[in-house]
């Protein structure tokens, strides 16, 4: 099954005419069932034109009348971002991938707010996206790192994510679904919300567990864990090293009076029973000793 | 971003928060001229930096004349002030708040912040003012309340008189109180604050209450809609080489180690100082080149954590994703090239384009140590590090 999304997921990107917005849309659509998934681009000023024969609507609401795509992936400038979000969810789309960085938290705020009550899930924002591999990528991942298979990973960083996958490819371990949540401090799918997923993912038989300094997620999760998982779940937690208050490159991820620190972390997760590896370069061999 | 105290009263002041008269003074005389034209017969003269912990510092003063402001303003004006948050190299006290004393019968607390967990602006009350409100929070939490606020209806006076009456604040100036409280509010979701802190909210001898201290941080994300508050920036208070990278979109700072890192992404910058820790080692920095790394960026990089006397050894480590390892090489031999390295240097190249990018380092006849994984870098440059010493 995979989490979340497939082969069959019906996408549009909102933000397809931007640099960014182009030049990944284009690395999407050529990889794996990519061609099919990817099938409306939004812009109010260009309705009527298309991106390299990808029709472009003026709202969310007529891409995906039009089209029946589902899913929208957010490429729009961090001052339109939070509307973005805001326009996916009243047109009532599944799910939403934000990938846009630098969204101020207050514009977040609302907009979290404002998805109270609907059935929209949001990905991100500052994420690199989702991908289940073999079938669909969406986000800025390289997707020819992937291979499926059977392990889940969920991270809040990009390139740390990556790494992980590298590690366990280099083991011969393909994975379900890949989805980095996003380094800001107010965003949508946590930790918690992806375990779950996994929990009742068939094709998902363990999950890699990587997280960072700030915040108190990766604690919630392991406490949940503790209590309902089925399936193994191993770590990493990023910044054991990282000084407190002071923001390590994403917003999110500062220690601040004296909370979210990595070791606290590390010890709430090992006390619900998840094995967490002190080093980084162990993330791979650690979740193969665990199946 | 931060900004100093008298700053933050002047936002405040806008929303109509009251404060104690004041005025900012960069010189001694200033300072008398200014508790000249305040008036009274009691003044406070305040350091202004960006550390909080100021008064146990010595940065905070009492003066019942104006010669003792005087004498005080010429203490405190260019000390190095050592707080628990500046760390032990202090910092130059180059600014000064000249203020009104004000009579005090009763100090709070109240600080606002974005929950993560709830996803709402928190404020935070307590009837401990004054004192370290994190030290509070551990030994009594519950001397701490908290109020969620909902984004689209505000501070509401439920939500304010519930803080009033947890806290303590006396019915005689509840009204006031919750004004003040609600300004504050205001003004933090007006200018985009991360942080507000009135660390004393104070109830004045005759019933009103006042704010004494401000303390305001700012969304670095939101700064884009608010130039009025990105002008106050003080950039003495901030490292010139945080400043320098910002410059060149680098996310750097600075550690007391002696390996720089340079690598790309926030997870992976954290996890390869980790890992060098882990190996015995020590990282300088924490550096972050981001998803574009051109070559002249890297050679910015490269310059920063040259800069650093006590750098032993450099690993860079990089994940190519959508920025292929071949770039990544050239710009590495060319800054090695341009900063002419005086230290050993460990690359770890992974993804896109790998294979060239790895040729490319060989072919550079540069001594690069390369290395194949990142448990392998780490491993190397602490032996590398260990090792060095500089020539002459």
């Amino acid at each position: 099954m995979s989490i979340l999304i497939n082969k069959d997921s019906r996408i549009m990107t909102q933000g397809i005419t931007g640099k960014t917005g182009q030049f990944h849309t284009r690395m999407c659509r050529e990889y794996a069932n990519g061609q099919e998934c990817f099938i409306a681009g939004v812009n109010p000023r260009k309705p009527g034109e298309n991106f390299e024969g990808i029709p472009i609507y003026a709202t969310v609401k007529e891409a995906k009348q039009a089209t029946g795509a589902t899913v929208s992936v957010i490429y729009v400038p961090p001052p339109f971002a939070a509307a973005a979000i805001d326009e996916a969810v009243e047109a009532e789309l599944d799910l939403v991938i934000c990938i846009t960085e630098g969204i101020p938290v207050r514009d977040m705020l609302l907009t979290r707010y404002k998805m109270l009550g609907k059935k929209t899930l949001l990905i991100g924002p500052n994420c690199p996206g989702i991908i289940t591999p073999d079938e669909v990528k969406i986000g800025i991942m390289p997707g020819y790192i992937h291979k499926k298979g059977r392990i889940g990973v969920v991270s809040r960083s990009g390139t740390l994510t990556y790494e992980a996958v590298a590690q366990l490819m280099e083991l011969g371990l393909g994975q379900s679904t890949c989805i980095g949540i996003g380094g800001d401090p107010v965003n949508g799918l946590k930790h918690l919300d992806v375990l779950k997923l996994f929990n009742e993912d068939d094709e998902t038989d363990a999950v890699l567990m990587v997280g960072e300094i700030g915040g108190s997620d990766e604690e919630e999760c392991a406490r949940w864990v503790k209590d309902n998982m089925q399936k193994p779940v191993v770590g990493f937690i990023a910044g054991v090293t990282a000084p407190p208050g002071r923001r390590m490159g994403h917003a999110g991820a500062i220690i601040s009076g004296g909370k979210g620190t990595a070791q606290e972390k590390i010890a709430v997760m090992e006390a619900c029973g998840i094995n967490v590896t002190r080093n980084p370069a162990e993330m791979g061999k650690l979740l193969k000793s665990a199946l | 971003m931060k900004v100093h105290e008298y700053q933050g009263k002047e936002i405040l002041r806008k929303y109509g928060v009251a404060t104690p008269q004041g005025t900012a003074c960069f010189s001694v005389d200033e300072a008398v001229t200014a508790a000249e034209k305040l008036g009274g017969h009691l003044w406070v003269v305040k350091a202004q930096i960006y550390a909080g912990g100021r008064g146990k510092g010595g940065g905070v003063k009492l003066a019942r004349s104006i010669d003792e402001v005087r004498q005080l303003a010429g203490k405190i004006l260019n000390m190095t002030l050592v707080t628990h948050q500046t760390g032990a190299k202090g910092r130059i006290v180059h600014r000064l708040l000249i203020e009104q004393g004000v009579d005090t019968s009763k100090e709070y607390y109240v600080g606002m912040v974005v929950d993560r967990g709830r996803q709402r602006v928190c404020m935070m009350a307590s009837s401990e003012g004054g004192m370290d409100i994190e030290q509070v929070a551990v030994d009594t939490p519950e001397k701490i309340h908290k109020v969620f606020i909902n984004p689209m209806k505000g501070l509401t006076d439920e939500g304010a008189d519930e803080v009033i009456n947890k806290i303590g604040i006396p019915d005689v100036c509840a009204a006031e109180a919750r004004q003040l409280l609600q300004a504050l509010y205001k003004a933090f979701d007006d200018t985009d604050a991360s942080l507000l802190e009135i660390n004393p909210l104070t109830l004045t001898t005759d019933n009103h209450v006042m704010a004494l201290d401000a303390k305001i941080n700012f969304d670095d994300n939101a700064l884009f809609r608010h130039a009025d508050i990105v002008e106050l920036r003080d950039l003495d208070e901030e490292d010139p080489e945080e400043i320098e990278a910002a410059k060149h979109d680098l996310s750097y700072i600075p550690l007391d180690g002696n390996i720089g890192c340079l690598v790309n992404g926030a997870g992976l910058a954290m996890a390869t100082m980790d890992i060098i820790k882990l190996y015995g080692g020590n990282p300088a920095n924490f550096l972050d080149v981001g998803g574009g790394a051109t070559a002249e960026k890297v050679t910015e990089a490269f310059k920063l954590m040259l800069h650093n006397p006590e750098l032993q050894a450099i690993l860079v480590n990089i994940f190519g994703g959508i920025m292929k390892c071949d770039v990544i090489a050239e710009g590495v031999v060319m800054a090695a090239r341009q900063v002419e390295l005086t230290v050993p240097l460990i690359v770890r190249l992974e993804g896109t384009n790998v294979a060239l990018g790895k040729e490319i380092l060989a072919e550079s006849g540069l001594p690069i140590i390369s290395a194949d994984n990142m448990a392998d870098a780490a491993k190397k440059a602490v032996t590398a590090a260990a090792s060095f010493s500089p020539a002459g």
